[in-house]
């Protein structure tokens, strides 16, 4: 692991212009697609007692050991409803995978640099911390989710 | 001999060449950054290694030049002078030097005729110069390498190599070797495990359709998987004799340098450990025999003064214990200077004088590990600069092990090492609670209790509302696993499961919803998110492709309280045991026909056991009991003492004592289990009595020792033997649809050593009995056409084919379960894959086929 740190560390800056978007309650999110390891349907997942709660718990990808973040509790928006299976949304992070629990994925977009600006200033603070920006697109805002603030869990712990 | 030390100079060189490399790296950096310690330390400490190699095998150029750079360094990193471009320069030099003696040593076997005296020189005056005159001395320094590449001519061609074919050569012994980084062979291991899971789904897969190339595809993807994962596994595996080859040479010329007598003793060398291990562990092995021989051992005439033989000895041991490996490190030396270790530490910072006098001897042995701390009066070539037992211990600690020292005054010290066998693979008792699973590394786990039924809340007590058991005479707090990890507990369970585990030195019972069973697991680590929560040591990958937790002994009883309480008890209590020496030991005291007392250590005792008479069956003609699914074969120890007397016991139940030999168990049974004492043995006299060790005073009272070996071997062995002959002639019918199955269970029997036949439907297994007279069938529950009931009834309908046993296997532990509440109709019922538990059930079915129709009596009564 210790051997491909710089190189995913150089992975990780760039930046393709491209997301892969996400849906989480009614927002509509976007990481950047160099980051997504894969995308899985909801797997068979082990609880983790005493861990914070927004760690849905650990799943097995193919011999690896990944946390799951249940989103909507990172962002601190209202639980699924029950019949709803979030899907495994897997990003690669300083800190090896993680992967995100998304309601639903969207498709690859193509973004227009022009169209970006920081997020607004009443946002949530839960949500403030782990949003970089917004794309304005046709009929929607597309949020930038900051995948690494998303994965640590400190960030946001005290707002 | 010479082949060994070929390998040593080899394994040097290639190591060498590493520290060297990184050494070059690690010196531009301390360029830049001059006042980093770590750096500086770590420099040192590369030095400090190629000079130890060098002394021992007898290269005195470049030991030389590394004594003087160490000499250099040791300012440096003391902070006695600051660091200047043209001391890198020299060091720097020095390491180009030291590259020159290596490529000659490895071309020719010798040093080569340079001796590079000025270098040494330079680096002489360098270590004497003050801060000042080193200052006038630098433009000279800086000069050195100009006229270095001249020196080096010298050394360079008296083969006559161009330096393009000598760089060639130096790759050589590279080449022999491949070092794989630790992180591939780990990706290596991941992938095979990824494997074994996705071949495990196909050989499901397999069994459910009859496709004769699925079959044999899947059947070489089956051995193929294993054996690959065997190999993988392999590549991490060496004996620790590896690295005990050449401590044989570095005590020998240890011992002519210090003028000592000096013999080594070797025991486990044959000892497995994983590679990682065993990289990691060379080192501080050899910093530790070094230390021995230096410090631990008195010269003859010391030696002679205190009515010792002149010969000073050094034992390594090394063997496996539960899971780990542990390696002793002991010499029969003057042992460790209390007093001295205290002075020094007072001297050197590490402890001030109020806080010396509070310490126990043991926590002041342990000081020898601080950073910067050496008895040593002078500083030698050998050892002494204060590098060494601290390098020593965070090396083992990184690995996960534990050092500790042990040291009678003028008897000598031992150093212990307590080292996991594998990074990657432990083996961890798989438990529940709150409906998850969890593993417990086997490591910390002492024993399991269970209490049953009304008893069980009984059992446990209460101090000022904290749990307790009362566990042979003495209390062991416990903690709930589900109220430590927040989990609900089942309502009302019948009985309680409880697990007594060691954190550190001390002890608690910690109690679980279930227990399942013992599993080799492969350590993963938590992410960074997980890291935060001490009660988890990491995660693991189960058999069913599902993760489980695995508990952190310490963190848990941290968490719950258990060890805080009871931490300075304990800790008295150890202090007490070692104080009061060796001889001390726990003995089980026990009554048996007209020995009134007699005493086996209670550390060979695995349990004792309580068995109604009844319970007690014939097999192979011994007595035998059914225990833990396993038959545990019984010795009357009366009968083997006092021989020709009959077994005519009228105790009911029998008491009896549960010995483990290997993964074998053998119970003793006695007429009553008397105490466990723990006074000191004193007088001690042998008897010439078969069976018995010798007697002794235990507790103001004489007492037998039990020679356990002759016990057992009296009736067990036969019992074994018996076992394994009634395999032989069996004839055994496999009736299971798959042919791959089939295949499996067969080769399980065939190795056994039983005849096999086999069968694909019901209409074979008849055919096939009507042909030959069988011993046991061996069916599979879902035998087609209508399942191995059909089967059974047509058996038994035949009246030659009553007598014959059917062993049913399902396909899960659940179908077995299900099984055993229904009414018996098959003699036995197991889990298709286990075939541990089929060889056994076959085995008992085989003997007690053996003993109806009798068997020859057991031998073991007769002696």
């Amino acid at each position: 692991m210790a051997t491909d740190t710089p190189a995913l560390k150089s992975d990780l800056a760039q930046t393709s212009g491209q997301f892969s978007t996400f849906f989480v309650a009614d927002l509509f999110f976007g990481v950047d697609v160099l980051r997504v390891q894969e995308v899985l349907r909801f797997q068979q997942m082990t609880r983790v007692p005493q861990a914070p709660e927004v760690i849905e718990g650990l799943i097995n990808l193919r011999g690896q050991i990944v946390t799951a973040i249940d989103m909507r509790r990172r962002l601190r928006l209202p639980p699924r409803s029950g019949n709803q299976t979030p899907m495994n949304m897997v990003v690669r992070t300083e800190d090896g995978a993680v992967s995100l629990l998304v309601d639903e994925i969207g498709d690859v977009l193509d973004v227009d640099a022009a169209t970006y600006e920081r997020p607004p200033e009443n946002l949530d603070a839960a949500a403030r911390e782990l949003i970089r920006g917004v794309y304005k697109l046709k009929g929607r805002l597309l949020l930038v989710l900051d995948a690494e603030r998303t994965v640590d869990l400190a960030v946001g712990r005290a707002a | 001999m010479q082949d060994q030390d070929q390998d040593v100079i080899r394994e040097f060189l290639v190591e060498s060449h590493e520290n060297l490399s990184r050494l070059d790296q690690e010196l531009v950096e301390l360029e830049k950054h001059p006042k980093d310690a770590a750096l500086l330390a770590s420099i040192f400490r590369t030095i400090h290694t190629i000079k130890g190699t060098c002394g021992f095998l007898a290269y005195s150029t470049l030991e030389a030049i590394s004594h003087q750079a160490e000499s250099l360094l040791s300012q440096l990193r003391d902070g006695q002078r600051e660091l200047t471009p043209s001391l890198v320069t020299l060091i720097l030099d020095t390491v180009d030097a030291t590259r020159k003696v290596l490529a000659s040593i490895e071309a020719s076997g010798e040093e080569g005729p340079d001796r590079f005296e000025d270098l040494t020189e330079r680096l002489r005056l360098a270590a004497q110069a003050t801060a000042g005159v080193e200052s006038q001395s630098g433009p000279g320094m800086v000069a050195g390498p100009a006229q270095h590449p001249d020196d080096n001519g010298s050394a360079e061609h008296p083969e006559g190599a161009k330096p393009e074919e000598e760089a060639a050569k130096s790759s050589a012994v590279a080449d022999a070797n491949i070092r794989v980084g630790v992180g591939l062979l780990d990706k290596l291991m991941d992938l095979v495990g990824e494997l074994v899971l996705t071949r495990n789904q196909i050989l499901q897969f397999n069994t459910e359709r009859e496709d004769a190339a699925l079959n044999a595809t899947s059947q070489r993807l089956n051995l193929i998987t294993t054996e690959l994962q065997e190999g993988v596994m392999k590549t991490r595996m060496q004996p620790i004799g590896m690295v005990w080859n050449k401590l044989p040479r570095v005590v020998r010329d240890m011992a002519v340098a210090l003028g000592k007598e000096i013999r080594l003793d070797m025991d486990g060398a044959e000892t497995e450990l994983d590679r990682t291990i065993i990289e990691a562990i060379k080192d501080p092995l050899v910093h530790l025999v070094r230390n021995s021989c230096d410090h631990g051992i008195e010269s003859p005439e010391v030696r002679a003064r205190a009515g010792k033989p002149p010969q000073g000895r050094l034992t390594l041991r090394a063997y496996h214990e539960g899971g780990q490996v542990n390696i002793e490190i002991g010499d029969d030396g003057a042992g460790i200077n209390v007093a001295r270790v205290k002075q020094k530490a007072i001297e050197k910072g590490v402890l001030r004088p109020e806080q010396a006098e509070k310490l126990s001897d043991r926590e002041v042995l342990h000081l020898i590990f601080q950073p910067g701390f050496s008895t040593a009066q002078a500083v030698t070539n050998v050892s002494g600069r204060g590098v060494g037992m601290d390098v020593v211990k965070s090396h083992i600690e990184k690995i996960g092990g534990i050092v500790d020292v042990f040291s009678r005054p003028g008897e000598g010290a031992t150093i212990k090492l307590k080292i996991p066998l594998t990074l990657a693979i432990i083996p961890g008792l798989v438990i529940t609670s709150g409906g998850e699973r969890f593993v417990i590394p086997q490591v910390s786990l002492l024993e399991l209790i269970r209490l049953e039924g009304d008893s069980s809340e009984k059992h446990i007590e209460h101090v000022h509302g904290t749990p307790v058991y009362r566990r042979r005479g003495s209390l062991l707090p416990i903690a709930y696993l589900n109220q430590v990890l927040g989990l609900k507990s089942p309502e009302r369970a019948e009985a309680v499961s409880m697990v007594v585990l060691q954190a550190e030195d001390r002890q608690f019972g910690l109690v679980v919803d279930g227990i399942n069973d013992t599993q080799e697991i492969v350590v993963k680590p938590l992410g960074k998110q997980l890291k935060g929560l001490t009660v988890y040591a990491g995660a693991t990958i189960m058999g069913d492709g599902r993760v489980a937790l695995i508990l952190d002994v310490l963190g848990i009883g941290q968490r719950s309280g258990v060890l805080a309480e009871s931490r300075e008890q304990t800790r008295a209590a150890a202090e007490q045991k070692t104080q009061s020496g060796i001889e001390q030991q726990r003995l089980l005291l026990f009554r048996a026909g007209s020995f009134d007392r007699l005493a086996v250590p209670l550390s060979l005792v695995a349990r004792l056991e309580e068995f109604p008479r009844n319970s007690i069956e014939r097999a192979g003609g011994c007595q035998v009991v059914q225990y833990r699914n396993r038959i545990l074969p019984l010795v009357p120890l009366r009968a083997v003492l006092e021989s020709g007397t009959p077994d005519s016991e009228t105790a009911d139940p029998v008491q009896v004592i549960v010995f483990n030999d290997g993964d074998r168990s053998v119970g003793v049974v006695v007429d009553q289990i008397l105490d466990v004492a723990e006074e000191a043995v004193t007088v001690r006299q042998k008897t010439g009595r078969k069976g018995l060790l010798g007697s002794a005073v235990v507790g103001k009272r004489v007492a037998d020792f039990l020679d356990l070996n002759h016990v057992i071997r009296a009736a067990a062995e036969d019992w074994f033997q018996a076992a394994r002959g009634s395999a032989n002639g069996k004839k055994i019918l496999v009736a299971e649809a798959s042919a791959f199955s089939r295949g499996l269970i067969r080769s399980g029997l065939d190795m056994a050593g039983y005849r096999v036949l086999e069968a694909a439907n019901l209409d074979e297994v008849i055919r096939g009995l009507e042909q030959e007279p069988v011993d046991i069938v061996v069916a599979a529950l879902d035998l087609p056409p209508n399942g191995s009931s059909a089967l059974l009834a047509a058996i038994r309908r035949r009246p030659e084919w009553e007598g014959i046993p059917v062993l049913a296997l399902a396909e899960s532990a659940e179908q077995v379960r299900a099984r055993a509440g229904q009414p018996l109709d098959f003699q036995d019922c197991q889990v298709k894959f286990d075939r541990e538990a089929m060889l056994e059930s076959v085995a008992r079915l085989a003997s007690a086929l053996a003993s109806a129709e009798g068997a020859p009596a057991c031998v073991g009564e007769e002696r």
